[in-house]
């Protein structure tokens, strides 16, 4: 019974942590610790729940006692459990951060306790077997992340929140509406049940409608092409520590949703593949050409994560064992590699103090071993090998050829090409140019004027998420063993539906 | 807003009200009701009685911060819904006393769900209501 129970726990160890927060609501110091001390915890209780699952068991749970299909389901496979180990990774990751990073103002309006909300409804959709309830925790991680964008109450903070609002508001609508035509098409909501109803439906059309309909939904909000444009005028506004766990995390549960439901319920076929295909190259060419043209330091990044996404979309696309296992394997790296990146984004402002990339310069001769340390994330980021973003692409770049899909692997090597290129520039212009004109604006704290603590707490998560991703390109061949058997659950479902719909039998009563 | 009939009106529905919003919340669970309309219900209560008197005379009323009352309210839901976990039963599994008690009627951990309900809702609402009009 426990390990059943152990399914909802990361959702519930979150809630807890929020609404302790919130009886801590002035008390800044308290807040600090009980959440960075709750998220090491949630880190713990992610990896027995991963462990409880790593041997390709699938655990269910029936929220409310009530059998399957009618009662909400919680699913945890492999693919749930790395993702809420991931997030949870991330998460204790950015607390850290932000306890020095965060203004106190804003800490003051509930910064914390909204963390512990968006990572509360990013466990909770990645745990979710029911596609309702998917929607729900969507909503929570919107309503969390509203919340973040405009903490603060910049103008263009505030200009960044109206796009944001709208097309993730947008996103919904269609997602919800989807959701309403399944219902009326297939009477039932639980993701397992509707993957065997699918097939009995009349209206084959419609069911590709409502297939296009959910695709639209979850690309706008992982940022495909073409309704990826709110992400770059977004996420550069809120501070460093929240559009990390923006750029890790919230574009990804977008393409959790995908991988899920259209692994599960929607298999593509030969049109949806192509037009897959299509959207992730453009994804990756458009958002590669974005990168180019930035001078500003986190508009490139958040551009990056624009044309990164579409290797995953990409390797879904292609819908072949080994292309869906390197498509996991990116998202793995990602999460990790995404939120790092935006870290160092926050730790090179908080040295130089500018986001434009033309006004910084001269870490490497201030900080050497600060800069080695920082190269690690952005060789990943590149791909150099053996570090973690090359694995992955060696099956997206071998499996769009055996699928013949060459503009796919053209726009992949663009999509590699255009990061190095960038990223390069990006070393050249703060790290090894000479610093022309050090301006000291007097309301940057700098990080020379930090106390040697407040540096740790700046340092630590960077050097943690950075020894991750060393494990990951390192130990590779532990990862593709994940990201192999994840694929193959995604490929051959019978599994999961056999976990969720053979437990009708087995109901426990008191 | 401050003439005589309101203000005696308003002293007298505060308990009617609050009172109301007791049953409505009772009632909540086979019959049209429960914890959000009832916590709305109470809010209405003490809102008016902050128009007739004043929000200063509320907020001596209340004696607590409104905000105060929004953590209470979830923490309660929160225990509602794992108080199964602890009988090895999945999470939110309603739970039932066996003899109904007079008055109420049946109860189970249902009912200290919604009254977690009734408290965020009065908790946010009266905060939303109480900081609009002191900004106003």
């Amino acid at each position: 019974m426990m390990t059943i129970n152990l399914i909802i726990l990361p959702v519930l160890l979150q809630f807890s942590l929020a609404i302790l927060l919130l009886f801590f609501w002035r008390r800044i110091f308290t807040q600090k610790i009980i959440s960075i001390a709750g998220s090491i915890l949630s880190i713990v209780v992610s990896a027995s729940l991963f462990s409880a699952v790593y041997d390709g068991e699938i655990l269910t749970m029936q929220a409310g006692n009530w059998g399957p299909p009618f009662g909400i389901t919680f699913v945890a496979d492999t693919f749930s459990a790395t993702m809420v180990l991931l997030a949870s990774i991330s998460a204790a990751a950015v607390t850290v951060f932000s306890s020095v990073t965060i203004k106190r103002a804003r800490m003051k309006f509930g910064y914390f306790p909204s963390f512990h909300f968006l990572v509360m409804g990013l466990n909770g959709a990645f745990l979710t077997g029911d596609i309702f309830n998917l929607y729900v925790w969507f909503e929570v991680i919107i309503i969390s992340s509203f919340v973040f964008i405009t903490l603060g109450g910049k103008k263009v903070q505030i200009e960044g929140a109206v796009k944001y609002f709208t097309l993730n508001f947008l996103a919904s609508m269609i997602f919800l509406t989807a959701i309403a035509v399944l219902y009326g098409l297939a009477g039932s909501l639980n993701m397992a049940d509707l993957a065997g109803k699918i097939k009995t439906i009349q209206n084959q059309g419609l069911v590709q409608v409502t297939a296009i309909l959910f695709l639209v939904g979850f690309g706008i909000k992982s940022a495909m092409f073409p309704l990826y444009f709110w992400l770059p005028d977004s996420y550069h506004t809120p501070q460093a520590a929240i559009s990390s766990i923006f750029a890790g995390l919230l574009t990804k549960v977008g393409i959790y949703a995908l991988l899920r439901v259209f692994s599960l319920i929607f298999i593509p076929d030969a049109f949806m593949k192509s037009l897959i295909v299509i959207l992730a190259a453009m994804t990756l060419i458009s958002g590669g050409l974005g990168a180019v043209v930035q001078t500003n330091m986190r508009k490139m990044f958040s551009y990056l994560i624009v044309c990164h996404i579409g290797y995953m979309i990409g390797g879904l696309g292609m819908f072949t064992v080994a292309a869906l296992s390197g498509a996991v394997f990116y998202l793995i790296h990602d999460i990790i590699i995404k939120t790092n990146l935006f870290l160092v984004g926050g730790l090179v402002y908080k040295i130089s103090g500018e986001l434009n990339m033309k006004r910084m310069g001269g870490i490497y001769a201030n900080y050497p071993l600060l800069s080695l340390l920082i190269a690690v994330p952005l060789f990943s980021l590149i791909g150099v090998p053996p570090l973690s973003g090359f694995w992955p692409k060696i099956n997206l770049f071998s499996e769009s050829f055996t699928t013949a899909n060459y503009f796919l692997l053209g726009s992949f090597i663009f999509g590699s090409i255009i990061t190095l290129s960038v990223l390069a520039r990006f070393w050249s212009e703060a790290f090894w140019k000479k610093w022309e004109h050090p301006v000291r604006k007097p309301h940057i704290r700098y990080y020379d004027q930090m106390p040697q603590s407040e540096r740790a707490m700046l340092i630590i998560p960077i050097l943690f998420l950075s020894f991750i991703s060393l494990y990951m390109g390192l130990g590779a061949e532990n990862i593709f063993r994940l990201s192999n058997q994840i694929a193959s659950e995604l490929i051959d479902t019978s599994a999961y539906i056999n976990a969720v719909l053979g437990s009708v039998t087995t109901n426990v009563t008191p | 807003m401050k003439h005589l009939t309101f203000r005696t009106a308003a002293s007298f529905l505060l308990p009617l009200l609050l009172l109301f919003s007791v049953f409505i919340l009772l009632r909540g669970h086979y019959l049209p009701g429960g914890g959000f309309v009832g916590g709305i219900i109470a809010s209405i209560a003490f809102v008016l009685h902050a128009f007739a008197f004043g929000l200063g005379q509320t907020r001596k009323l209340l004696r607590i911060r409104p905000m105060g009352l929004m953590p209470v309210g979830l923490a309660l839901a929160v225990f509602a819904a794992v108080l199964p976990l602890f009988q090895g039963l999945p999470l939110l599994t309603g739970l039932w006393l066996s003899k109904p008690i007079p008055v109420i009627g049946l109860v189970g951990n249902a009912l200290l769900f919604d009254l977690g309900v009734y408290i965020v809702v009065l908790g946010v609402a009266l905060t939303i209501i109480f900081s609009i009009s002191e900004a106003v």
